[in-house]
């Protein structure tokens, strides 16, 4: 007998896999569209846009990482091969971020410790070998447990494992920029010697230097994180002796997910709606317009955790479907992204029915309804392209604030399930330790601080987004009565 | 105006009948009351016996929406649409499941702590993010402008919790200004409420600061504008006379809607702070898995909100002239 491995894919997996098909997919359709890609190249001109993208893309591969589940199972019996197990009993369901994170995820505290600490938070009472006891900070179970005498060793210890990680930050980063620099060359057919020159000077097109300094950035702070996170728990242990640092990666999946699953619901209840609306007026409008006034006029907080307590009782009753701890939280991960999608719509429909109403007496629309085009090839050829815009921008500006929704979900009581690793939760299970003394700030601080970096940097790109596909703001940027207009 | 109102009145009826009806069939028809009973009783060793007793005792053992055994309008009325649903609508919310308290006395007790910290808030904060707006606006182009607008997205990005643990941290632990949670009766209740008014005039600073301000530059580019300079008057006459008042028609209309609102309170604010309003309310009624004070909750917050609304129309006939309302 050995350990099988069996791929699992989740409901939320399967869900951002399809978003990435999606976004794929528009990406390779709009590949020699002109009118299509010229403003993501405006996106790519843009220093603070490049930047933000950067980082989400660090956030991303995490995420990405965190969602590819399997289970470790007991493997069949030999001679079975081939056919897999209905149901590999008790296998845990793991990522490959758990599997990358092995040493983080196993080496558990008994409970508090502050960042790279050798010894517990609090005075516990110790049996010495001669037998007599004491009260004093006991050593930690892992947490530079290699050092023979912490309170000389430390200090030395933890500066060769940052030089260490700073030197493999350092190669990682050459190999990245000769990677990028030489992919820049081939592209506009020069040297690499042409491209270096043109990147740092900062003449490049796409503001490369600026991008490959934020790499840098990133890369000197996780490589020393990394290389002495195998020893010491960089960001402390929480009250049950889970790494936070491994928290902490785990939650930026759930917060991706959050952001992006439910733009993803959200989208065909906006697109047909809003787009019908508009377009044929009339009783469909009226009825329309009901059904996001009535929606939108319940607070959202309160719609969200009427459904969700909902939610809880169907689960309860029908407990036989969930079948384990990460399905469950799955599902109702699922169902949160759902339900906030249903209540986020609105405002998106909205926009899109003021748009399509205007579209609709435009030239163009009008030449095809007289040409005898069918209802449903005008809204998908003539006025879904031209409300692109409108969607891509609100989607990629809603992002940032259901990365924040999560979090005061989770400590309302209706958002993800406790069991599952978010910001939400690790501020909830937190919130109260800042009372202690010494205060327990660590848990706190790296839920909001990588938080704040996502946000951070998901408004900024959603910025340049907006600047460079919203017409009325071009127009205003290139008018010339702007620049008049500084008194 | 009154033909206006009045009919502004009437088009509420239908939204709030479609908002009755999907609470109901969110919380009676997804779910029968017998699933509700056994969660509340706890999924395991419940009897049919104590499922029925607890329907009974808060009146879920009825029919859902007609009743067959009953003579005349009772058919109709001994429902529990008609008990639990329709009767919203006369403001008769009922008695809570988990203490059996009765709702709107709760609801008209506790609006008044919730309404003591939201008036304050909406009313500085108004002031001090439209001050903060055009002062940006008055810079715009230069250094302090960048900067503030640098600011603001920061500001946006920390999560609203960030400020309150913070807030509480600093000026409860650190400097000992303020209680840390809690409030009071009467004149003492100041105390309890200074900290929690300024983390939220705090917390939101970034995102309406930099919503304000681009109500401004859209002003800006008006042709009026240029008509002002051109008539030679300062930049300071430019912005406080002519532009200040034509965007807060923009600004009106997200300010306007709310204020009925205030009444409902911030939920993590109030659960933070430990301030008995409607907001810690509902929390408390979410964790108790209350049902019945969530659902009146629900459709409390859209008659405010559809109040907001009308009262939106309303305040444009005050800061718009060309806004007649028939």
């Amino acid at each position: 007998m050995m350990a099988g491995i069996e791929p699992v894919m989740l409901w939320t997996d399967a869900l951002v896999l399809a978003l990435l098909v999606v976004v794929a997919a528009f990406a390779w359709w709009s590949r020699h569209e002109e009118h299509l890609r010229a403003p993501w190249r405006r996106v790519a001109a843009s220093r603070s846009g490049m930047v933000a993208a950067t980082v989400l893309a660090f956030f991303a591969a995490v995420g990405l990482l965190d969602s590819m589940h399997y289970r470790v199972g007991t493997a069949p019996a030999a001679g079975q091969g081939g056919a897999t197990p209905a149901r590999s009993a008790g296998g845990e369901v793991l990522s490959v971020l758990d599997a990358l994170a092995t040493p983080l995820r196993m080496r558990t505290e008994r409970t508090f410790s502050a960042p790279f600490a050798t010894h517990a938070h609090a005075r516990e009472t110790l049996t010495l070998e001669d037998g007599s006891q004491v009260r004093d900070f006991p050593r930690l179970r892992h947490g530079g447990a290699h050092l023979a005498d912490p309170q000389r060793d430390r200090g030395p210890d933890i500066a060769r494992g940052a030089a260490r990680g700073i030197a493999a930050a350092a190669l990682v980063w050459t190999l990245v920029t000769g990677l990028l620099s030489f992919v820049a060359a081939r592209r506009q057919g020069v040297t690499v010697g042409q491209v270096s020159r043109a990147i740092w000077s900062g003449r490049h097109p796409v503001p490369l230097r600026a991008v490959l300094v934020t790499i840098g950035i990133v890369l000197f702070v996780l490589g020393p994180l990394l290389v002495l996170s195998t020893q010491y728990h960089v960001l402390g242990t929480d009250k049950v002796g889970q790494d936070v640092f491994y928290l902490t990666l785990k939650s930026i999946r759930t917060g991706l997910v959050i952001g992006t699953v439910t733009t993803l619901v959200m989208l065909p209840f906006a697109l047909s709606l809003g787009i019908m609306a508009g377009y044929f007026g009339g009783r469909i409008d009226d009825l329309i317009q009901y059904l996001y006034t009535t929606l939108s006029s319940i607070p959202g907080v309160l719609l969200i955790a009427a459904a969700v307590l909902m939610m809880q009782v169907t689960m309860d009753s029908q407990a036989e479907v969930f079948d384990s701890v990460a399905r469950r939280a799955d599902f109702r991960l699922l169902f949160l992204c759902v339900i906030l999608g249903i209540t986020s719509w609105t405002g998106l429909c909205r926009l899109l029915r003021g748009e399509t109403l205007k579209l609709r007496e435009m030239e163009y629309v009008q030449a095809a309804r007289g040409l005898g085009v069918g209802h449903a090839t005008i809204m998908l050829r003539h006025i879904l392209p031209n409300v692109l815009h409108l969607v891509i921008i609100t989607t990629v500006l809603g992002f940032s604030g259901l990365v924040l929704a999560e979090a005061v979900l989770s400590y309302v009581g209706v958002g993800v399930d406790p069991a599952m690793n978010s910001f939400g939760t690790m501020i909830n299970a937190a919130r109260l330790e800042m009372a202690r003394e010494p205060v327990v700030w660590w848990s706190l601080a790296s839920a909001f601080v990588f938080m704040f970096v996502l946000v951070l940097a998901a408004n900024l790109f959603a910025d340049a987004v907006r600047d460079a596909l919203d017409p009325r703001l071009r127009a205003r940027l290139t008018a010339p009565s702007r620049q008049g207009s500084r008194a | 105006m009154l033909r206006y109102l009045w009919r502004r009145l009437l088009h509420a009826i239908p939204i709030l009948v479609g908002v009755n009806l999907l609470t109901f069939s969110l919380f009676f028809v997804v779910n029968t009351p017998d699933d509700m009973a056994r969660m509340q009783l706890g999924v395991k060793r419940v009897t049919p016996e104590a499922i029925e007793q607890w329907k009974q005792s808060r009146g879920y053992d009825r029919p859902l929406l007609i009743n067959p055994e009953a003579a005349g309008t009772a058919r109709f009325t001994d429902t529990i649409f008609f008990q639990h649903s329709v009767r919203l609508f006369a403001f008769d919310f009922g008695r809570a499941e988990s203490d059996g308290r009765d709702i709107a006395h709760e609801i008209a007790t506790r609006m008044w702590p919730s309404f003591a910290i939201a008036l304050p808030v909406f009313v500085v904060g108004l002031m001090a993010y439209v001050s903060f707006a055009l002062m940006l606006v008055f810079f715009r182009g230069t250094a302090i402008d960048t900067g503030g607008v640098v600011f603001c997205v920061a500001a946006m990005s920390v999560s609203g919790m960030f400020y309150i643990i913070g807030g509480q941290y600093l000026a409860s632990k650190l400097w000992h200004l303020a209680p840390i949670s809690g409030f009071g009766d009467g004149v003492g209740a100041w105390r309890f409420m200074v900290l929690p008014i300024v983390v939220s005039l705090v917390s939101s600073l970034g995102e309406d600061g930099r919503l304000f301000r681009t109500f401004f530059l859209e002003e800006m580019d008006k042709d009026y504008v240029r008509t002002a300079r051109a008539k030679g008057l300062g930049e300071a006459r430019v912005l406080f006379g002519h532009v200040l008042r034509n965007a807060m028609i923009p600004i009106l209309t997200g300010a306007v809607v709310v204020i009925p609102r205030l009444f409902l309170g911030s939920l993590v604010l109030e659960s933070f702070f430990g301030i008995p309003g409607l907001g810690s309310y509902t929390i408390e009624a979410i964790n108790a898995q209350d049902f019945a004070v969530v659902r009146t909750m629900v459709f409390l917050g859209s008659v405010l909100y559809i109040a907001g609304l009308i009262l939106t129309d309303l305040s444009y006939t005050l800061v718009d002239p060309r806004v007649r309302l028939r």
